[in-house]
């Protein structure tokens, strides 16, 4: 077990990778997709089908087989990005597209009567999103999101793959020198635990604390 | 780009993706069964059970799905069986991995379609004198799949696009056949270009024809 | 605009929805002070003919001139004509004001805050000026003690009065009421009526879509009886409500008044 506790400085710089990682991915997903999905609600028609395409294609595909595309094929159309660039790219597309779907969801959930309502009383569109349908989606969007957040975390895992020193690596990596992988696989599920059950308890409070608006 | 498309190496080994989306699809569907299986006892002990057992289960599910699939996968097939002596093989221990962690899923989706269960048709149970266990056969567990049924496919499908990661433990499958025809020829374009339209038709497939099942089963 | 044009002006009205036509053909003026019932079937298009007024629905063919301004469409030769912009119809809006059947609140903002939104960002009053006519115009449809109230603590007929308040703090020219008494339990509909009878008395010019006869006959002006995408019969409240020329309408006040009994 001592040996466990004595890998811990290497499993944190692992454990920086993952959230580096992470934050990156879910930062550009949160936009790309906040844009994408309002875009695909309330844009004009022929936004609709290239946003709906893009994102029934990432979310057909399994995440492992798209990191593998972009790590082997970038280099070929002769953009040569880091492995870490690569990677950031790829979960973030994949993401984005998970995001859309959860704005939306937010969106569509929102009665169309609201938007009616809000154009009765003379406001622009970019007062109506602002005013009457952000804060109404914003409840809606949150748990769902923090969810996204959660598989984000998880899925960074996927680099390991690729030659990138996460969390996930780090732990292969000391198992290669102890030969003990049970309480370092353990004492690694414990880590991601830690850092996913604190981002899903406040997705449960937060729900909580919006259920007062009730229609 | 200096790059001239070649399948002719893809189509020569087809069979090797062929043969790992049936795999695939064995492997999600074994898994998707045990899972139901799993999560449909614990649902229902979670709903019957006093603190210590629905403790127990919200522990498995929390943990379950707060950890990479990635890392259960290895924790199965290198971590036990270096404390427990137990030998399974890649495929085996993929598909305990899978079902356990499609069972915590679905203990949720089954959790919330029990409690879906309009209360009127389990008034109408008893009143017909019905025990408890005949309301849970023969009116709550049949109306809750009805219910469940979109999320079911929903995760059958999600299953088959995570049986993508055997292929990290050396099992056959899909993703496993295409990096190998990918390593060993280096045709990179070509062999994603197959294999990424194979998960998505067999995936979007699989959703059109449940729902189409669906529509004849589903309660709304 | 003399005293003698319309506030509302609807010539040659035609919508369609996909291969249904549901306004074939519709001509309407609507005088300053009126009110306008207008009553028929479901599917003879009178919602979808309010709805039209303040452009929620775009039309095919004809026009709409609210104060003399064309609602749809930028002013030009009638084939070449540009449908307005977002920004365009706005502005037009903020002078139509509209009362739903569902009410349509927002959720998320108190009674004050729902009549304070268009007058701040649409009519650009201060949050102190806004809060006033807000507590002013919810005080008389008598719900004074309900400022801080959000919509999902008040009844039906506190909703729509809350609605009603919006709709008028804005000043329109004409107010439209789309069955804003359908949704409601019969005990709360008379609180509504009250209040939009009141508003009548006031000058406001309405048109109202509505199922309730004995408002329809002691509140209107002028009833209007739609009929398969057309105005079949319009007048005076004694004149349409006792024609016995008309068998379309006679079957139809038949079916309302044995719905009623």
């Amino acid at each position: 077990m001592l040996f466990a506790i004595q890998s811990l400085p290497f499993l944190w710089q692992g454990l920086l990778i993952t959230l580096e990682v992470s934050a990156l991915v879910v930062a550009f997903s949160l936009v790309g997709g906040v844009l994408l999905g309002v875009g695909i609600v309330y844009g004009p028609r022929w936004l609709y089908w290239p946003i709906r395409v893009y994102s029934d294609f990432f979310r057909g595909i399994p995440l492992l087989v798209l990191i593998f595309f972009i790590y082997y094929a970038l280099p070929l159309f002769s953009i040569n990005f880091t492995n870490f660039v690569s990677v950031v790219v790829a979960l973030a597309a994949f993401e984005t597209a998970h995001i859309i779907e959860v704005v939306r969801g937010a969106l569509q959930s929102i009665p169309r009567g609201q938007n009616e309502a809000a154009k009765t009383i003379g406001l622009r569109f970019s007062q109506r999103l602002l005013y009457v349908i952000a804060p109404q989606a914003v409840r809606r969007f949150l748990p769902p999101w923090i969810n996204a957040v959660v598989d984000t975390v998880k899925g960074s895992a996927l680099v390991s793959l690729v030659g990138i020193v996460d969390l996930m690596l780090a732990i292969q990596q000391v198992i290669g020198r102890t030969y003990r992988p049970m309480p370092l696989y353990v004492l690694g599920a414990v880590m991601y635990f830690a850092i996913n059950y604190s981002l899903s308890s406040a997705s449960r409070r937060l729900e909580a604390r919006f259920a007062y608006i009730r229609e | 780009m200096r790059y001239h498309l070649d399948f002719g190496f893809i189509w020569k080994y087809f069979d090797k993706l062929a043969w790992g989306l049936v795999l695939s699809l064995e492997l999600a569907l074994v898994s998707i069964l045990i899972g139901m299986a799993i999560g449909l006892s614990l649902a229902l002990a979670h709903t019957s059970g006093g603190r210590a057992v629905r403790s127990v289960v919200a522990g498995y599910v929390e943990f379950i799905r707060n950890v990479p699939l990635l890392l259960l996968v290895y924790l199965v097939f290198y971590g036990v069986p270096s404390i427990e002596g137990f030998a399974y093989d890649a495929t085996t221990s993929f598909v305990i991995t899978l079902s356990v962690y499609a069972g915590a899923t679905l203990v949720e989706v089954f959790r919330a379609g029990l409690t879906a269960v309009p209360r009127g048709l389990i008034d109408a149970g008893k009143a017909i004198g019905l025990t408890g266990w005949q309301r849970l056969i023969w009116v709550r567990l049949p109306t809750m799949f009805r219910i469940v049924l979109p999320s079911l496919s929903n995760a059958f499908v999600s299953l088959f696009k995570d049986t993508s990661l055997a292929s990290v433990i050396a099992v056959p499958e899909l993703t496993y056949g295409a990096q190998w025809i990918n390593t060993n020829s280096f045709r990179i374009i070509e062999v994603w270009a197959v294999t990424a339209p194979m998960y998505l038709v067999t995936g979007y497939s699989l959703l059109f024809l449940l729902q189409r099942l669906e529509r004849r089963f589903v309660v709304h | 605009m003399t005293s003698s044009e319309s506030v509302v002006r609807i010539r040659g009205l035609k919508k369609s929805f996909g291969a249904n036509r549901v306004l074939d053909g519709v001509d309407l003026d609507v005088h300053k002070g009126e009110v306008v019932v207008v009553i028929g079937p479901s599917g003879s298009g009178k919602t979808t003919l309010l709805r039209c007024i303040n452009l929620l629905e775009t039309y095919d063919e004809g026009s709409i001139r609210v104060d003399g301004v064309e609602v749809g469409f930028r002013d030009g030769a009638e084939r070449a004509r540009k449908h307005r912009s977002d920004r365009e119809l706005a502005r037009i809006r903020a002078d139509i004001g509209m009362v739903f059947q569902l009410f349509n609140l927002f959720p998320h903002l108190t009674a004050r805050e729902n009549v304070m939104l268009g007058l701040q960002k649409v009519r650009g009053r201060s949050a102190a000026d806004a809060k006033q006519i807000a507590e002013q115009w919810l005080s008389r449809v008598g719900l004074g003690d309900k400022f801080d109230s959000l919509p999902g603590q008040l009844s039906g007929g506190q909703q729509q009065r809350v609605g009603i308040a919006r709709a008028v703090a804005m000043d329109p020219k004409v107010l439209l009421l789309d069955e804003i008494t359908s949704a409601l339990d019969p005990e709360l509909v008379g609180e509504v009526l009250t209040v939009v009878q009141e508003l009548a008395k006031d000058g406001m010019t309405m048109i109202v879509v509505t199922h309730e006869m004995t408002f329809a006959r002691d509140v209107s002006t002028r009833i209007v009886f739609m009929d398969g995408g057309q105005i079949q019969i319009q007048g005076t409240p004694r004149e349409v409500l006792t024609a016995t020329s008309h068998d379309r309408l006679k079957a139809f006040l038949a079916r309302i008044e044995m719905k009623h009994h």
